[in-house]
């Protein structure tokens, strides 16, 4: 597979990141570069191998519904870029760009 | 393009409205899911929150045990079968009130699956039910403010990380109405398994809804569309039917609905598409790499299990057994609130008569909540008090009448009905001696009618006790008096 | 010694070699102040000192520290000061160490030759016109240069091992799960590890001693017993399996590299072990089964610097213009190439082909160690890398940088504990061999690294 240069512009838009028109160009042969390397794994037969994440199978910890959170040795002042009356301020969203379920997670 | 929502559809006699719902709810937890900050979203902004949930650099997420619990609850409340192992998995976008860059939830690999909520009778006495497909935990995001610094958004993050639970139906609804009913069956169920608050104007219950329209006796589903900001259950039920109105005028217009998010906009009661972002739908979901599978062990299944309250059904089950003389009606009414079932039971217990407990319940109780705008919970009238009343009047202590006025003081000041009674001196006067001085002065006042009545006429004994009533201010025995005057008349 | 004259010590060290930004541009962040005073407390403290009382270390920048910033050597989180410190980084100061510094890196752990740092490269203290290694170059110099015995790096496909070798001293990666992530800035949280960097095979059990065991900050920290890892000194190799895997010593390897190891493999004989040649068929999908699965997680992990709550914030046009000239700016051009070949391998449609195919290939990686450690395997032995340090500036394709991890990086997909330590040089070039273990049996891995160390003597650095 190869990536265009529009799959390139997608997928900064996916990532938020801008790019200019010839970094684009680029990056659409640094890619392919890459993703040419990776195609020997389409020719692996893995079989039903199961897909390994890496991580314990004993299972998620759990923790008890108590205690008291970890503390922060700094104001969130200290470290965010602005804040005003407690809220962390972000150049104005209008409410339809993202539904008007702002916030809310689905 | 806009349409204005109808009350009736004109389209109902060709088309048919399919209804898929979503439904968040958020779970009575103390801390978040992910780390220990308080669920207290009311706060100061962004007083709870810590490194995980502020998502700071190098922070890890770490699972509530209550959490899991009670999204188990839900799971077994809802009739779904619990999965021995769940996966969490990262919901990538980005949004300003979402920390990480995205949600920690569960994709294809959910806590519960296949379950049914009961949400009504046909005409042909058939249950109509509707599937529940599967119940996942998730956590929530914050919140954004447009509206209070010009020209910027506020981000507050203490509901960033309160644990939910997200169930979504089958779309098995055809109607408005059926889908309003499922939304009060689950919140019902939720209620009694004491999962969450459900309340859906403090946002402890959301609701997003799924719809698309097609020829009546068609087969294949038509393309849908998912409606979001539904703050009401009314408004679920008139989004529902405005945008139903609107697929239908497109498809008989022979056009085609395009697959969107639609909002609705409950003050203009239309609905309208929402500014869709480039790319927005590709969430890239893959394994949450820092949370291992959720195992859930047979145990702690059997363990919830054994914890889980009685659910509506169970309990109308009970109340048709043990009240005998309750109607449907009542049973519907009394267990329409989980605090109200118990309140109702209270008094009944402390009274010893079902029928009578329900109906000063669906009628004085619930009038007197009506007009105080109280709930069960924090009403003046305590159980225990109103079965004493009830007692009362049974033992003929007090009249009917009388508990009707001690009743309307219980509700002010709170006191027992006997001392109401004494203080108001409501109590029956079965003294012989005043009885036989009310008798006298009504004698006195009425002598024809005594007399006519000593001599042999019964029938005017009814009129004779009316008058010792008023003289006593409804407060004479009639039992007794009634008997005081038969003594009264010869042979 | 007590701490304050140590940390003193450590610190004109520090000024005598260079390590400023100005100069080998190994440390990013200094605070002598601090230190001096957190030493003072030290020393007031402990009663009776351990091991590591008045030890200074250094932390690599992506760990979280209280003290100083913890910037990961990139321009989005230039200055950002933690306001929580890593766990790994509170048992080594609960100890009596002393964070001296916040060492260089590869931006965002992304890199294999600390070139990529927004902050300038780092050189190699033994031959400044070469790379330390990376992605933990600066933990490797420092330890390196004599500015301090023990220093903290992370790990994703090799950055603790491959500058170890590159810098001539001991690098150990434990097992996955061994070591507490919390506080460990995320790179791809299912390969990411905290290693520790040693003068000597003793200072680097004496680090990993102290911040191994069980966090309940980390969901996937292990329960398993921390073994006494300096007790390994006095184990033997007496019927010790030493595996010698075909992949690791390619035809085209470097002679003098592979010399070095079959002098290496002589000694274990002779301390009484067996060397068995065995087969680790899947390592030559090692490199793109890792360039999937860790962009991949990267994309997600670095979704976070938004400039919303912390970091860099430049201003665009709205919401969206400020999301995309932050982390346009914010981010150098390999971590750029990472998030985008992530976001790309998780995009609809190409998941399948790419993430879900590269876990399964990453599967058999795992199968193949356990099949060699269940048939009687109990260590292997490799090169830990296919050559000494390259010149600065010499590897421009990208996918060249990648291959400096062949050796290293299966470790990481199976989660097994492996070191790299020092066994001779090639022209004044430190060769590093590295040894693997079985899950959580890190502290056979030490038996031979102190065996083999002792027996090199003078030749680990000749
Ligand atoms: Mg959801
Ligand atoms: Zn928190």
């Amino acid at each position: 597979m190869a990536v265009t240069v529009d799959d390139v512009r997608h997928i900064a838009a996916l990532a938020r990141l801008g790019l200019t028109d010839e970094r684009a160009h680029t990056l659409v042969d640094e890619l392919n570069t890459i993703l040419r390397h990776m195609d020997v794994l389409s020719r692996v037969d893995t079989g039903n191998a199961p897909e390994v994440s890496g991580i314990g199978a004993a299972g998620a910890p759990l923790r008890p519904d108590s205690g008291e959170p970890t503390p922060l040795a700094r104001a969130r002042e200290s470290f965010a870029p602005r804040m005003q009356d407690g809220f962390f301020l972000v150049p104005r969203l209008s409410t339809h760009e993202d539904g008007a379920d702002a916030g809310a997670a689905s | 393009m806009t349409t204005t929502a109808a009350t009736s559809s004109v389209w109902a006699d060709r088309y048919e409205m399919v209804i898929g719902l979503e439904v968040h709810v958020h779970l009575k937890t103390a801390t978040k899911l992910f780390c220990r900050c308080s669920t207290d979203f009311g706060a100061a902004p962004n007083r709870n929150t810590c490194p995980v949930c502020l998502a700071l650099p190098g922070a890890l997420p770490v699972l509530n045990e209550h959490a899991v619990d009670l999204a188990i609850r839900a799971g077994i409340a809802l009739g779904c079968s619990i999965q021995s192992t769940s996966v969490f998995a990262r919901k990538n976008y980005f949004y300003p009130d979402l920390p990480k860059g995205y949600q920690i939830s569960q994709f294809d690999q959910p806590l519960a699956l296949r379950g049914s909520v009961r949400i009504g009778t046909r005409t042909d006495g058939s249950p109509i039910v509707v599937g529940v497909t599967r119940v996942h935990m998730e956590e929530d995001a914050g919140k954004s403010v447009h509206d209070r610094f010009a020209g910027f958004t506020a981000v507050d993050l203490n509901r960033a990380g309160v644990p939910l639970a997200e169930i979504v139906s089958e779309p098995d609804m055809r109607g408005s109405s059926e889908a309003v009913a499922y939304l009060q069956a689950v919140k019902q169920i939720l209620e009694y398994a004491a999962v969450s608050d459900v309340n859906m104007e403090e946002g402890s219950l959301r609701v997003d809804a799924n719809i698309s329209a097609r020829r009546l006796g068609a087969t294949k589903l038509g393309t849908k569309t998912e409606l979001k900001n539904l703050n009401s259950f009314s408004g679920v039920a008139r989004a529902l039917d405005a945008e139903f109105d609107r697929q239908c005028a497109i498809l008989d217009a022979g056009g085609r609905v395009e697959q969107q998010t639609m909002l609705w906009d409950e003050r203009a009661n239309e609905v309208r598409p929402a500014r869709s972002k480039e790319g927005s739908h590709d969430y890239r979901y893959f394994p949450e790499p820092d949370l291992p599978p959720l195992i859930v062990s047979l145990d702690r299944i059997d363990g919830v299990k054994q914890a889980l309250p009685e659910l509506p059904a169970a309990r109308r089950e009970r109340y048709r057994r043990e009240f005998s003389g309750l109607t449907d009606y009542d049973i519907e009414v009394l267990t329409s609130a989980a605090a109200l079932g118990e309140y109702f039971e209270h008094v009944a217990r402390a009274s010893g008569d079902g029928k009578t407990s329900a109906n000063w319940i669906m009628g004085e109780v619930l009038a007197a909540l009506k007009s105080t705008g109280r709930s069960i919970a924090h009403f003046t009238v305590r159980p225990a008090d109103l079965g004493a009343l009830l007692g009362l009047v049974r033992d003929g202590v007090v009249s009917h009448s009388a508990a009707k006025q001690i009743f309307a003081l219980m509700t002010q000041t709170g006191d027992s009905p006997r001392q109401i009674a004494e203080r108001e001196s409501l109590l029956l006067i079965t003294d012989d001696a005043a009885l036989a001085g009310w008798i006298a002065a009504a004698f006195a006042a009425h002598p024809a009618e005594a007399a006519r009545y000593v001599s042999g006429e019964r029938r005017l004994q009814g009129v004779l006790v009316g008058h010792v009533m008023k003289l006593s201010k409804g407060r004479a025995d009639p039992k007794r008096v009634n008997q005081m005057l038969l003594a009264r008349t010869d042979a | 010694m007590n701490a304050i004259d140590a940390v003193n010590a450590s610190l004109d060290r520090a000024g005598a070699v260079g390590a400023g930004r100005e100069a080998l541009n190994i440390l990013l962040y200094q605070d002598a102040k601090a230190s001096r005073a957190d030493a003072t407390e030290v020393d007031a403290r402990d009663a009776t000192p351990g091991p590591l009382h008045g030890v200074p270390v250094v932390i690599k920048d992506n760990i979280a520290t209280l003290s100083l910033p913890t910037s990961c050597g990139s321009r989005i989180l230039d200055g950002y000061v933690s306001p929580y410190e890593a766990t790994a980084v509170s048992r080594l100061r609960a100890a009596g160490a002393v964070v001296v510094g916040k060492s260089n890196m590869d931006e965002f752990a992304m890199g294999s030759s600390t070139e990529n740092s927004a902050f300038g490269p780092t050189k190699n203290p033994l031959a400044p016109d070469r790379v330390p290694g990376g992605s933990s170059g600066g933990s490797a110099a420092a330890v390196a240069a004599g500015i301090v015995r023990i220093a903290l790096g992370s790990e994703t496909g090799g950055s603790v091992r491959q500058p170890a070798a590159f810098c001539g001293v001991v690098g150990v990666k434990p097992t996955y799960g061994r070591v507490s992530r919390y506080g460990l800035v995320a790179y791809a949280s299912s390969l990411d590890h905290v290693g520790v960097f040693g003068k000597s095979v003793d200072d680097a059990a004496l680090g990993l001693e102290t911040i191994a065991g069980l966090d309940p900050l980390d969901s996937t920290c292990a329960a398993e017993p921390v073994p006494q890892l300096r007790d390994a000194a006095r184990g033997g190799l007496t019927g010790v399996v030493i595996g010698r895997p075909r992949e690791f010593f390619p035809d085209d390897l470097d002679a003098r590299v592979r010399e070095k190891c079959d002098a290496a493999f002589e000694h274990f004989k002779r301390l009484g072990a067996e060397i068995r040649d065995v087969s680790l068929p899947h390592t030559k999908l090692a490199i793109e089964v890792y360039y999937i699965i860790a962009p991949a997680e990267a994309s997600s992990n670095l979704a976070r610097f938004d400039g919303v709550r912390y970091g860099l914030r430049l201003e665009g046009d709205g919401l969206r213009g400020m999301y995309e000239a932050t982390r346009s700016n914010g981010f150098g051009a390999e971590v750029t190439r990472r998030i985008l070949l992530g976001t790309y391998v998780l995009s609809a449609g190409y998941y399948d082909a790419y993430y879900r195919k590269a876990q399964q290939v990453r599967g058999l990686i795992s199968r193949d160690y356990a099949g060699v450690f269940n048939s009687g395997v109990h260590l292997l032995f490799t090169p830990t890398t296919p050559t000494p340090a390259f010149l600065l500036g010499s590897k421009s394709d990208p996918y060249e940088m990648y291959l400096s991890d062949i050796f290293t990086c299966t470790a990481n997909l199976a989660g097994v504990p492996a070191m790299s330590l020092p066994i001779g040089r090639v022209d004044g070039l430190p060769v590093g061999g590295q040894l693997i273990a079985n899950h959580f049996d890190e502290r056979q891995m030490f038996v031979a690294a102190y065996a083999l160390e002792r027996a090199l003597g003078d030749d680990a650095h000749r």
